[in-house]
């Protein structure tokens, strides 16, 4: 590595450091650190770092070892081994598989144990220590935004994983940090219509929700959506995180003269409120005449697996399944299925497309220089990577694309085969304008290269 | 010097210079070999330690001299954090206002929580602030969300009032800054293939652990610390002689709640934002641990201890199978591949377990902590010098 700078002593650097706050005027000594890069980590070797933040601890490590396999893959294909998965279905062609702009990608990882200080720890390691481009990854959005903020102040580009929060994109946007996952808001406008549907639109909804950032948008967002369409919201009741046991929350949703309960809750929350619901018999009970029902915002398979017999014919959104048939998922569980022997999960693929995204933007954009890759990314329209038309708006970094809705399924074939795709919301119907009240109070700023 | 005896200026300059060296003495192997992931010279590494110390030395003071074990430290670490980002947010992103706000409110928390705690003693002192830390926690989690923004965590944006400032335009967040100079600034020094990078922001924050340092060894060695140590060895005996021990404790308690708190607020000022998690009991037990592995009632002891959990939280972490593969790659393959396969328990998301051993085997064999076994070495070595000359004269004690 040739990082010389100026040869300059130690001693000026503490003599400086100690009358720091006499010298009110920056020396420029201090403002250097990297005087050689015109941003920071720049690449200057035959490799470019990029850096693989996930929950590898804690209560989302099942999706955080699945976002880690998927990135081994991306970076596999990137660099042209394998099938070349999504790359061949991708629309935009600037990929050679020789890596990114010609250097080798290697990456760095980490783990977020589900917490925002580890995850900001961990992210600013791979940036100081290991010289990381890119930061990504991420199973929910406290940390997601956490993270997506200091690579703002870092100067790198921040590509958001499992983040479903509106935060993300809404109130903690930073110019910095891109969404490829769905949110909140767009699991409520693809709910609704499938809803009014299958249940009518005279419901009583009852609410039960996680006690935290992504549970209170959440809850905003369908409760906004249902009510749009004439549901009558009865209560709303927050559940501390990880309860383990929602009896008592349970309990009293059928003297509430609710005939919905909505569960607000993911992960091994949604599998405990659910089991709970399901032995209250909520799912045989009758009320105001008709049939109770339950509705699950967001699924992913590997919750479904957790709920077992009792999520089936419950509906729920989710960004992506491997079952669906057009050629850029068939490509990418495809690979993904020859080299663990199971298909990706959601969590999996929206990680998987981030880094191709990321990496084709470097190249159209022909820097790693982070304001190249905004630039490149902003308005930038796709499709091949199982979505369908997909749009990264400019204003807020959120990608619009079709929203699954989908039901447990009655009678899987395996383990894997537990969702049914209902419905896919076509991108128009989610769309929202970038400054919605859901999504007020943030600026994106002016991208920052760092150093 | 500075109204120290000898042997604590000897301590205290030793600490000096670790704490100035620390970027030469953390990374010790050459950038292109294989070892240099243990290195540890990066700067938010660099801060954490010394961050953590101050923590440390902090909690020793209350659990050292008086062998109180409060397990909710953590929740004045969040305070002082929580603290420290509302004046950022409120007034200037210097950190000056920041600092002194988080050691105040922290000061005045713990003062509230001492005052309830102290009144029990043993387990269920412990207990007691475990109660208050947890309560803490969950109202930061979710009930104060509009404070505390709750599970995202606190942070900086473009849209805060920052009172004290010119408006800015530049739709960028201004830097953590003290006076003018950003906590981020720093430069690296290559020397053949070693980097050495040094950061204002670290050495801010050694400057502060220094002044902590000493701070704490003038109490230790002071009628106020003897008091406390009494406190330690029989508080039953300390009443009967007629003195009221409970203004002592009250005082250790604050004065450990605002190093706490001073540890939080740096902690915003090199990386500006707080999250509830800070404030969980496990970050309570982990300065347990830190202090109980350097040496409880030791000066240098937490500060050791701490260095040791970050080391581990931060390096062994992040190790993975390609990093040990690279690691042991010198080996012939039918050693390597199961040496792999045993040492992929131990590290990544296995460091805690790693963490759990050496804790076990410290507790069981070095009671005194780390710093027992630099103490055993030592007069190993001494031991050794004195047989190889025996030409001095047997002046040894009869016992």
């Amino acid at each position: 590595m040739t990082l010389i700078r100026k040869p300059l002593s130690r001693r000026s650097v503490l003599r400086a450091g100690a009358a720091g706050g006499a010298l009110l005027a920056t020396p420029t000594i201090f403002t250097s650190r990297a005087w050689a890069q015109s941003y920071t980590n720049e690449p200057t070797g035959s490799t470019v770092t990029l850096g693989f933040n996930v929950p590898q601890s804690g209560v989302y490590a099942d999706e955080g070892a699945d976002q880690l396999r998927a990135y081994e893959l991306a970076v596999e294909h990137i660099n042209g081994e394998g099938d070349g998965g999504m790359m061949n279905t991708f629309s935009s062609k600037a990929l050679k598989g020789n890596g990114i702009l010609g250097k080798k990608v290697v990456y760095v990882t980490g783990d977020t144990q589900t917490k925002t200080d580890a995850a900001r720890a961990s992210a600013r390691s791979m940036i100081e220590k290991d010289g990381a481009i890119m930061i990504t990854g991420g199973s929910s959005s406290g940390p997601a935004v956490a993270v997506q903020a200091l690579c703002q102040e870092a100067g790198v580009i921040f590509m958001a994983g499992l983040t479903h929060a509106n935060d993300t994109t809404g109130k903690d946007r930073r110019a910095n940090g891109f969404r490829h996952f769905f949110n909140s808001y767009m699991s409520g406008a693809a709910l609704a219509p499938v809803l009014k549907n299958a249940y009518g639109a005279d419901r009583n909804a009852y609410y039960l929700t996680a006690d935290y950032n992504w549970g209170y948008t959440t809850e905003q967002a369908i409760s906004e959506a249902t009510e749009a369409i004439g549901w009558n919201t009865v209560n709303k009741v927050l559940t501390p995180l990880g309860a383990g046991d929602f009896s008592s929350y349970i309990a009293p949703v059928l003297q509430s003269g609710a005939d919905t309960l909505v569960l607000v809750h993911y992960g091994g929350d949604m599998v405990n409120s659910l089991t709970n619901a399901v032995q209250f018999g909520l799912r045989e009970a009758q009320a105001n005449g008709k049939d109770f029902q339950i509705v699950v915002p967001l699924f992913s398979r590997l919750m479904a697996r957790g709920a077992g017999e009792n999520i089936k014919g419950i509906f729920g959104s989710t960004n992506w399944h491997w079952s669906l048939q057009d050629e850029g998922s068939q490509a990418f569980t495809r690979s993904f299925g020859q080299k663990y022997g199971f298909p990706p999960s959601q969590a999996a693929h929206t990680v998987y497309c981030q880094t191709l995204l990321y990496a084709d933007a470097c190249e159209r954009a022909g820097t790693f220089n982070p304001c190249g890759v905004v630039e490149a990314l902003e308005d930038f329209e796709f499709d091949g990577l199982g979505n369908g038309k997909t749009l990264y708006r400019a204003e807020d970094h959120q990608c619009f694309k079709d929203v699954l809705v989908v039901k447990g399924k009655e009678n899987p074939t395996s383990e894997f085969d537990l969702l049914e795709i209902v419905e896919i919301t076509p991108a128009e119907q989610v769309t929202y304008p970038h400054d919605h009240p859901q999504f007020a109070g943030g600026a994106l700023g002016t991208c920052n290269p760092g150093a | 010097m500075l109204g120290l005896n000898k042997k604590d200026t000897g301590l205290f300059l030793f600490v000096l210079a670790l704490i100035v060296f620390a970027p030469f003495i953390l990374n010790p192997f050459p950038e292109s070999s294989d070892l240099a992931r243990f290195n540890a010279g990066y700067p938010d590494l660099m801060q954490r330690f010394v961050i953590f110390g101050i923590f440390a030395i902090g909690f020793n003071i209350l659990f050292g001299l008086t062998g109180y074990l409060s397990f909710g430290h953590a929740a004045f670490l969040g305070v002082g954090s929580y603290a420290g980002v509302w004046m950022m947010k409120l007034l200037t992103v210097n950190i000056v206002p920041a600092l002194i706000a988080a050691i105040v409110v922290a000061g005045i928390f713990s003062l509230v929580i001492g005052y309830i705690c102290l009144r029990r003693s043993g387990i269920y002192f412990s207990i007691l602030t475990l109660a208050f830390a947890q309560m803490s926690f969950a109202l930061a989690y979710s009930v104060l969300t509009p404070i505390t923004a709750g599970e995202t965590g606190l942070q900086l944006s473009l849209a805060d009032p920052r009172i004290l400032e010119a408006a800015n335009a530049s739709g960028t967040i201004p830097a953590a800054n003290f006076f003018g100079l950003e906590m981020r600034s720093g430069f690296d020094w290559a020397v053949g293939d070693w980097v050495f990078t040094f950061n204002f922001g670290y050495y801010l924050c050694a400057v502060f652990m220094l002044i902590a340092f000493y701070i704490s060894i003038r109490i230790f060695r002071s009628p106020f610390g003897m008091m406390l140590r009494a406190v330690k060895s029989n508080q039953q005996r300390m009443g009967y002689t007629g003195l009221n021990s409970k203004p002592y404790m009250l005082a250790a308690f604050v004065i450990s709640g605002m190093y706490a708190g001073l540890a939080g607020g740096l902690m915003v000022a090199v990386d500006p934002l707080a999250g509830a998690d800070r404030m969980f009991w496990t970050a309570s037990g982990e300065v347990v641990l830190m202090t109980i592995l350097g040496g409880v009632g030791t000066l240098l002891g937490p500060v050791l201890g701490a260095g040791m959990i970050k080391y581990f939280e931060n390096i062994f972490s992040r190790l993975n199978e390609s990093d040990l593969n690279a690691l042991f790659g010198f080996l012939p393959d039918f050693i390597q591949a199961p040496l792999v396969t045993v040492a992929q328990m131990f590290v990544g998301d296995g460091w805690l377990m790693t963490l759990g051993l050496m804790f076990m085997l410290i507790v069981i064999f070095l009671p005194g902590g780390l710093l027992e076994g630099v103490q055993r070495l030592g007069a190993l070595v001494s031991r050794k010098k004195k047989t190889n000359e025996p030409s001095q004269p047997a002046a040894a004690p009869a016992e």
